[in-house]
Parts: C-alpha cells; sequence; structure tokens
C-alpha cells in the first residue's frame, strides 16, 4: 500500500492505495466519484476522462499514485450544480445541443471538450473533430457533440468581448 | 385560434431540451456499475480461450484458498435452479438449438464462453483468483467459416448432428400473395434481365458504451436485479420460468443503461449465474464485464451471406425476386437470434411493386460468439441487398438510378398497399421524400462534379449513393408475433397516475435506455392531459414500478408504447368527467374537456385537471358509487407493423491511388410520420447514421482461424470517432401513420438500416467505371484499392486468374 494525497473536486483527500490502482479505480471506489466512467480497457473510450491539474487524462491510464500531490477534476466537480446549481457552460451546451442520448461517454467527452477549448478557444470543424478522436460516442454520431463544442466555444468568445 | 384561447402551446413538435440530461451531464446518473451494497461481493469469469474444446479437468483449490476469495463455481456445482439462456422465437418447429446453460457441463463452444466464476471480496481479488483457476482443454475442431458450416464439414454441437438449426422460407406464391419467383426470372432470362448477386453481410458488434453489468441482492422478500438491459420485464419473466424463483418474488431494475442497439436485449449467462450465485452465498452480488469480455460474450449481430437473385424487364420493371440467405447464428441460439433474419424476410421487397418473391433462410450453429438483434435486426440486411440491387439493375440498364426506383416503387396515392410479403404499408410517400432530399444534396450539382471529375480523369473520383428505404418497425401485432412462433406478444402497457397535488406520474413499459422517453413522453401527456411539462414524471425500467411492460426494441417505444400512453392518458379524462360534472353540478353530457380544464357547455364554469385530481384524493364529495380514483392503465396491442421510410443520398470522394474514401456529404429525409419532439428524431437519426456508416467503412468482428475474435478491443474494433464522421444534413417529410392516434412512425432504427447501402453504393458510384462490381464490407481502403486495381486489370486485359473477384 501506498499513501497518496491529492485534491479532488477541490477536496484534500489521502489514502492508502495498492500501487496498481488506476486513477479511475480510486475515484470511483475509493471516492465514491461514480460520475468518472469506465467504458473499456485498452484507454481508448475515453469514458474516464478527468482533469488532472487542468489538463484532460484517461484516468485509466495512469496509477492514482501518479496523481499524489496533483489536482483532479472531475465532472461532478466542474460547477457546483448540487440543488439546481448553474451548469458549466459545456455542461449547458451539451444540454442546449441535445449533445448525449445515454450519456455514458458524457462526462468524459466533457471534460475533454472543456480542456480542447483551453488549447484553442476558437477551433474548427475540424479541429473539434480530431481533438475529440479520444473520446468514442456509440450514441449521437458526434453530430450534436460537435455542434455543443462549437455553441461554448462561441459563449466563450462572447463572455471575453 | 382566438386571442382569447389561453391553450398553452402545443407540446408535441417541440423541440424540447431532455429531462434526462441534468443528472447525465452533472455525473449524478445511475448506471449498475455505481451500485454498491452491504457486504458485496464480486464476480470474475475464467473464459475459455479456445472457440471448441472439451473441458477435461478443472482445477479450483489454488483460487479457492486465496486471500479475500469467498467461492469459485464450475458448471459441476449447479443444480437447476441456476437455469438455462431461453431462445424465445424457435423459427420452426423442428429448429435445432443446443442447451444454453449458464455454464457448459464438459464441452466449450465458443472463446469466451465462461467456465468457471470465482467470488470475492473485491473485484480485483476475483480477477486475481481467476487467474489461479486452471482448466485443461482438448481442442477440437471448429466450425468458423460459415460456408463451411453450412456443409456441415465440421460440427459446432456434434451431439446435434448437424449446424443447420431452421431452415424458414416465404414464398409469395404460396402464399398467395403474388406470383412464382422461378418463372419470373426464367422469364427475364430469356427476354428482360437478371442481376445475380451474392453479398456479404459483415459480422458486426453492437458496442453500447456501457460495458454489461449486473448487481443482485438477495436479501429481503424479493430478490432484486439490476442490470444494464434494455429488458428487466422479459429477464424477470425468463429468470421465472427458469430459474425456479416465483416472478412475484423477482424485481428486476434497469437503472441508467448506457445504450443497448439491441446488445442488451438479451438474457445473458453472466446474469443467471449473478442471480444463482448471489442466491447461494445469501450476499449480494456484482459482474461488470471488461470491454474485451463485452466483446468477445456480449452478441454480435449481422453476419450473413446473401445469394440474391433479382429479375427485370429491359425496360427497368422488377418481376421478381429471390433471396437465399444463411445467418450465423454463433454458438448458441439467442434469445431472438433466429428470428432476427425472419425480420428480414418481409422487407427484401421494401419501396417496391414486386410481383414474385421467394425468400428462404438457413440460419447454421458455428463456434463463434452468438448473434441475435444489432440495431435494425434483419432489416438493414435487407434494405442493403434490395438498395444495392436496384443500384446494380440500373447500371446494367444504363439508366437514372431515381428513375429506376420510380417507376417500380409505391405511388402515394397507392398508400394502403399489400406488398408482396404479405404486409399492408399504411402510408408514406416516396416522391416527395426524394425530391426534398435531391433539393437538399444539390444532386444535380455533385453529378455534375462527378462528371468532370471523371472526364478529367481526376485520380479522386466522386461517387453518389441512393437509398430509398423502408422498415417495418413498432413490434409487434401480438398475432403476427405468434403466426410466427414468436414466445410472446407486442403490446405496451403504460398507466396515468393523478397525483394529489397535481403532478402527474406516468409509467411506461418501455425501458429507455439514451433514447428520451422521459422527455417525449412528457410532451405527449402534457399536450393529452393539458399539464405543463415539467409536471409530468416518467417512470420506467423498474419491474416493481413499471409492472407490466414489453422493453424497448424494435423501434417500438413511441409507436406502441406512446399509444398505450395515450390510451390511459384519455381514459383519466373519461372517469374525470363525471367528477367534474358532479362538482360543477352540470350533466356529464356538457362537460367538455380541452387544454387540462373540464368546462361545462355554453357557461364560463369550469375545473382544473388538477382541481379535479385533489378532490378525487380527497373523496369528500364524488358521485355516488364512484371509486376514489381517476388513475387509469392502457395496454395496447398493435394491430400492425409501422414504416417509416425515406431517401438518404451519400456522396463520398474516393481517392483511386490509395483507396481512401472521404465523405463529402450526407443528406437524409426520413419520414417518420408526426413527430414529438424533433431534436430527439434528429438524435436518433444521427447516431444511426454513424452505426450504418460504420458498417460500411470500419466495422467488422473478424476470428482467426482457430475462433479466436482479433477485433476483440476498441484497438482494432473501428467504432468510429468524430474525426471518422461528417456532419449530416438530415430533413424530415411527414405522412402520418394511420396505426396510432397520434400518427407516429419510430425512428431509432431507420438511419442504421437505409445508410449502409447508401455509402457503398456511393463508393461502387465512384469506381464502377473500373469494373468494379462489388466490394467487401466494411470497404477498408485496402479493399478499394484492390478493387480498382482488380477491375483496372480486367479492363486492360491483364488480369491475373482471380483478379475480378
Amino acid at each position: 500500500m501506498t499513501k497518496i494525497e491529492l485534491t479532488v473536486d477541490g477536496s484534500k483527500v489521502s489514502d492508502d492505495v495498492e500501487p496498481r490502482m488506476l486513477l479511475v479505480q480510486f475515484l470511483r471506489e475509493k471516492l465514491g466519484k461514480t460520475g468518472t466512467l469506465i467504458g473499456c480497457d485498452t484507454s481508448n473510450c475515453g469514458a474516464c476522462t478527468v482533469h488532472l491539474d487542468g489538463h484532460a487524462v484517461k484516468s485509466c491510464n495512469m496509477l492514482a499514485v501518479q496523481a499524489d500531490g496533483s489536482e483532479v477534476t472531475t465532472i461532478e466537480g466542474l460547477a457546483d450544480t448540487y440543488d439546481g446549481g448553474e451548469l458549466h457552460p459545456m455542461q449547458a451546451a451539451f444540454h442546449e445541443c441535445h449533445a448525449l442520448q445515454c450519456g455514458f461517454c458524457t462526462p468524459g467527452m466533457i471534460m475533454r471538450s472543456v480542456d480542447l477549448l483551453g488549447e484553442n478557444p476558437d477551433p474548427s470543424e475540424q479541429e473539434i473533430r480530431e481533438g475529440l478522436e479520444g473520446n468514442l460516442c456509440r450514441c449521437t454520431g458526434y453530430h450534436n457533440i460537435v455542434r455543443a463544442v462549437q455553441t461554448a466555444a462561441a459563449a466563450g468568445k462572447g463572455a471575453q468581448a | 385560434m382566438t386571442v382569447t384561447d389561453d391553450r398553452p402551446a402545443a407540446e408535441i413538435g417541440k423541440d424540447r431540451r431532455r429531462k434526462e440530461d441534468r443528472r447525465l451531464i452533472t455525473g449524478s446518473s445511475r448506471y449498475t456499475d455505481n451500485i454498491v451494497l452491504p457486504g458485496m461481493l464480486h464476480l470474475a469469469m475464467v473464459r475459455s480461450p479456445f472457440a471448441h474444446a472439451k473441458i477435461t479437468a478443472i482445477d479450483t483449490s489454488e483460487a479457492k484458498q486465496a486471500s479475500n476469495v469467498v467461492a469459485v463455481y464450475t458448471a459441476a456445482d449447479l443444480d437447476e435452479s441456476a437455469g438455462v439462456l431461453i431462445n424465445a422465437w424457435p423459427i420452426t418447429p423442428d429448429q435445432k438449438a443446443p442447451v444454453h446453460a449458464p455454464l457448459p457441463a464438459d464441452r466449450v463452444s465458443f472463446a469466451g464462453e465462461i467456465v468457471a466464476v470465482v467470488v470475492a471480496r473485491s473485484a480485483a481479488a476475483a480477477r486475481d483468483a481467476a487467474e489461479m483457476v486452471d482448466v485443461d482443454y482438448d481442442e477440437l475442431p471448429a466450425a468458423l467459416d460459415l460456408k463451411d458450416a453450412v456443409a456441415d464439414k465440421v460440427l459446432a454441437h456434434p451431439d446435434l448432428g448437424t449446424n443447420k438449426s431452421a431452415l424458414w422460407i416465404f414464398d409469395s406464391k404460396e402464399a398467395g400473395t403474388g406470383g412464382d419467383v422461378e418463372e419470373a426470372i426464367s422469364a427475364a432470362r430469356s427476354d428482360g434481365v437478371v442481376i445475380e448477386r451474392e453479398f456479404r453481410q459483415n459480422r458486426l458488434i453492437p458496442a453500447f458504451m456501457e460495458p454489461r453489468s449486473v448487481v443482485v441482492d438477495p436479501t429481503g422478500e424479493q430478490l432484486t436485479m439490476w442490470s444494464a438491459t434494455q429488458v428487466p420485464h422479459i429477464v424477470r419473466f425468463a429468470l421465472a420460468a427458469t430459474t425456479g424463483v416465483p416472478e412475484s418474488k423477482i424485481r428486476v431494475i434497469a437503472p441508467d443503461v448506457g445504450g443497448g442497439f439491441g446488445g442488451k436485449l438479451q438474457v445473458t449467462p453472466e446474469e443467471w449465474l449473478a442471480w444463482w450465485i448471489a442466491r447461494q452465498l445469501h450476499k449480494p452480488v456484482k459482474f461488470t464485464e471488461t470491454r474485451s469480455e463485452s466483446m468477445m460474450a456480449a452478441h454480435h449481430g449481422r453476419d450473413q451471406w446473401q445469394k440474391l437473385t433479382l429479375a427485370a424487364t429491359k425496360e427497368g420493371k422488377v418481376t421478381g425476386l429471390k433471396v437465399e440467405l444463411t445467418a450465423d447464428l454463433g454458438s448458441y441460439v439467442a434469445i431472438v437470434g433466429g428470428g432476427v433474419p425472419v425480420l428480414g424476410a418481409f422487407m427484401y421487397n421494401a419501396i417496391y411493386k414486386i410481383p414474385a418473391y421467394h425468400f428462404a433462410c438457413q440460419t447454421v450453429l458455428t463456434n463463434k460468439t452468438w448473434t441475435d438483434a444489432y440495431r435494425g435486426a434483419g432489416r438493414p440486411e435487407a434494405t442493403f441487398a434490395i438498395e444495392r440491387l436496384m443500384s446494380d439493375l440500373a447500371d446494367e440498364l444504363g439508366m437514372d438510378p431515381f428513375e429506376l426506383r420510380e417507376k417500380n416503387w409505391i405511388k402515394h396515392e397507392e398508400f394502403p398497399f399489400t406488398t408482396v410479403a404479405g404486409l399492408e404499408y399504411d402510408s408514406g410517400n416516396y416522391e416527395a421524400a426524394t425530391a426534398s432530399a435531391k433539393e437538399f444534396f444539390g444532386y444535380d450539382e455533385l453529378r455534375a462534379e462527378q462528371a468532370r471529375r471523371r472526364d478529367s480523369r481526376d485520380p479522386v473520383q466522386l461517387g453518389i449513393g441512393i437509398s430509398t428505404f423502408t422498415e417495418m418497425c413498432g413490434l409487434a401485432p401480438s398475432r403476427v408475433l405468434g403466426s410466427l412462433d414468436y414466445g410472446a406478444g407486442g403490446w405496451e402497457h403504460a398507466s396515468v397516475r393523478m397525483l394529489a397535488t397535481g403532478k402527474v406520474e406516468v409509467v411506461t413499459g418501455t425501458s429507455a435506455h439514451g433514447q428520451g422517453h422521459e422527455t417525449a413522453f412528457s410532451q405527449i401527456i402534457a399536450d393529452r392531459l393539458g399539464v405543463p411539462f415539467e409536471d409530468v414524471e416518467v417512470l420506467h425500467g423498474d419491474t416493481q414500478v413499471s409492472v407490466k411492460g414489453l422493453d424497448t426494441y424494435g423501434s417500438r417505444s413511441l409507436v406502441v408504447g406512446g399509444e398505450a400512453l395515450v390510451r390511459a392518458a384519455d381514459k383519466v379524462v373519461e372517469k374525470a368527467k363525471p367528477v367534474a360534472a358532479h362538482l360543477l353540478e352540470a350533466s356529464v353530457d356538457d362537460i367538455e374537456f380541452s387544454a387540462g380544464r373540464f368546462g361545462v357547455k355554453g357557461t364560463d364554469a369550469g375545473l382544473s385537471i388538477q382541481e379535479v385530481a385533489g378532490a378525487v384524493f380527497s373523496a369528500h364529495n364524488l358521485p355516488d358509487g364512484m371509486e376514489p380514483s381517476i388513475d387509469a392503465e392502457a395496454t395496447f396491442d398493435p394491430i400492425n407493423f409501422n414504416y417509416p421510410h425515406g431517401t438518404h443520398l451519400c456522396a463520398v470522394e474516393v481517392d483511386t491511388e490509395t483507396g481512401q474514401i472521404k465523405m463529402r456529404k450526407y443528406t437524409c429525409v426520413d419520414d417518420v410520420g408526426n413527430i414529438i419532439n424533433p431534436l430527439i428524431v434528429e438524435g436518433q437519426v444521427h447516431g444511426g447514421l454513424a452505426q450504418g456508416i460504420a458498417q460500411a467503412l470500419f466495422e467488422d468482428a473478424v476470428f482467426d482461424e482457430r475462433g479466436t475474435l482479433v477485433s476483440g478491443s476498441f484497438v482494432d474494433y473501428l467504432v468510429p470517432s468524430a474525426a471518422d464522421l461528417i456532419s449530416f444534413d438530415a430533413h424530415h417529410a411527414s405522412t402520418p401513420a394511420t396505426t396510432n392516434t397520434l400518427g407516429t412512425k419510430g425512428v431509432g432504427e431507420a438511419g442504421t438500416i437505409a445508410s449502409t447501402p447508401a455509402v457503398v453504393n456511393a463508393v461502387l458510384d465512384a469506381v464502377r467505371q473500373f469494373g468494379v462490381k462489388d466490394i467487401v464490407m466494411p470497404c477498408s481502403p485496402a479493399r478499394v484499392y484492390a478493387a480498382i486495381a482488380a477491375g483496372r486489370a480486367v479492363d486492360t486485359g491483364s488480369a491475373s486468374e482471380g483478379a475480378d473477384q
């Protein structure tokens, strides 16, 4: 067992974990952060995407011990949405554009999309499509996911103006 | 509508944002794997690496002694109460089907079959110990190739004596629905055109994003199973029917379910083992599969050979169609596995007036993963076949592919139309959808560009593909299912509960897993009862709440389940009328219900439905003898299937020097009748398109020569990413269905059914000029390149043997 300390969704946590425990397992099993989901075992699907120190990572693709000392944000910490609190602009855009159906890819897709706009606030459609290549969705055909990212990008520009 | 009309704006037809979204976009979802119960144990499966092998010994002693392991089970431990996996649709009385036990006794029949189960205090401990289970196998020859299997070269289940499971035949002459196809073909051979083709329907993996997961809680009076399933009611029935637990003691819950596409329309060994083990140990258990397990062991779809003969006159009038199918069942006959090709049997004639039709399907057992419904289930295969044939016939005759289709399709004034397959299409307008699609697509401009590229011998050629599809959905009229030997009915159930506070609870027997029922059904009830959209709560997916139902598949939820809902709502209004009359001191005959208000004809007096609900709750002042309830339920059995249709057009650029395909434009005009929520309909179309396009270009479940699934992960099985697809140009036309009150048609499968032939027709349209007649799906760059090279070689007379294959 290895002791780790990190910040998850704004709260400091510490725990003893098996060295082989994946970050996603730590989040789900130890912290109950079940908003982050597991869709594959080859790091292809991206359902488990979270932010590590501000950037999107696939939490199935790193060990919990590697996150020691880091700041992790999951879909549950993206915005204070409990009790009807306001959604993050990307969450709002996914809702507005009907960018989800079954919702299983959605937390990872949203976390990746937020990071995508962080890297490139004004992406072209092709840049969005390539930027989301590591996150699979089986329901939407991506059409409305692309619209959502465009909508969030436009809203972001509006906010800066 | 006058200015004084205070009717709320109609909810039906509004692009309401979904009620489901908030929990899903904030991570407050409740998927099965999220469930944790006190004392819960975890299962890990030991699976066969061999496609076909005798199990000679299983040594579980090391695993049993491992830390935190509670038990290890093999087939020897199972008793009758473990049940069996059922096939609910024996398509012929003499269908051959192996018994499907949750664990096979002494022989595995596909790679991935479970041979032992480890139960431990954590999922990790269970998996560690699964590695310690030592299984000895004697590998047996495996029946893998479908054509070899139908010839019984190697037997998938030696004790059955054959791989042939069932031969199902429909013949229009025998059925009295049309002529003799052999006569039509021989007439066309002497004075007409005969198109003969053999198409391969590649094996697909549903690849829902949420891996299957099951939790069983045996504590308390009722045993509860949570499962990532499309069919909680069917699972409950099948558990009761096969495991000896009374149905009334079983509660099955499908919580948030992460996609299904037919892939979760199943009763599975994993569910049955979890059920049995929880009862053995009197502890809650959980099993969540890995993606690799899902790809190996959850059922696959398609996998057919289609031998097709189309007869036509020289003028392009189709005179007959003969279909000879071979369908791969895999190693077991899944719940409706044998019936999938039969669902296609009625659709090969599609939108066309074909005077003679013969369909024969041989289902075949092999040593591969079982197959069953995958989005479209039988109808994509049929649509692919006929739409390919129509384009090939047009090419053969040198006719415009639209002109040929129009010459043969049912005209809009000819509905209702009884087809050669014996179905009555209630409505449609193929002319309107096609005209609209051509305009949105820019058909003439793209044809002009295609001609320019051809003339200039551009290395990048343009192809235009057409698919004017229809399908039968809204499963299904119970009598028809009975006549096809299906083991259940096709009705659906709904109930409407008027709560004391004026809110409305709606319970549906359908079981959504991404479709948006909570939103669309709220819209229906809001309009029907004149209550605010926000005040409607739609409940589903829990057999203790939704006490009756047949779940979600076959694009049935709206057209069957929605109709049940309408009828239940209308009963609420009828039950409320005498109460309103009583309270308003009027005659029932003078009560009118409109926009949520019971009014008295010719007066201003009235009561809202919420006020009536409140009065019924208190029950202080009801008509004499009246039951204090205006709640109502309805069970609806459709009298016919439902027939959405549409015209799909696809333009692709094919790089003739590399075989690379780039999709330029995809336009579709779908006629799904009246639309409840255009946003949800569009989403269904988009997702359907992606899956149909994926069959055409990307996806293929490939087994090696020993029967190992080599495309067993997302690394190798190419579920398209955002970068592989384009934005779609999706539109609607509408001829309302006449077989349900709202005039709706199913939309869940339409995009998938329509798109595969549109894409392949586009690819072929680009490369026919090089002598290419067919490219096996998925049309990978390597296959496209090889087809062009082979075609060119034939053209230049330098063909080596087999180059035209």
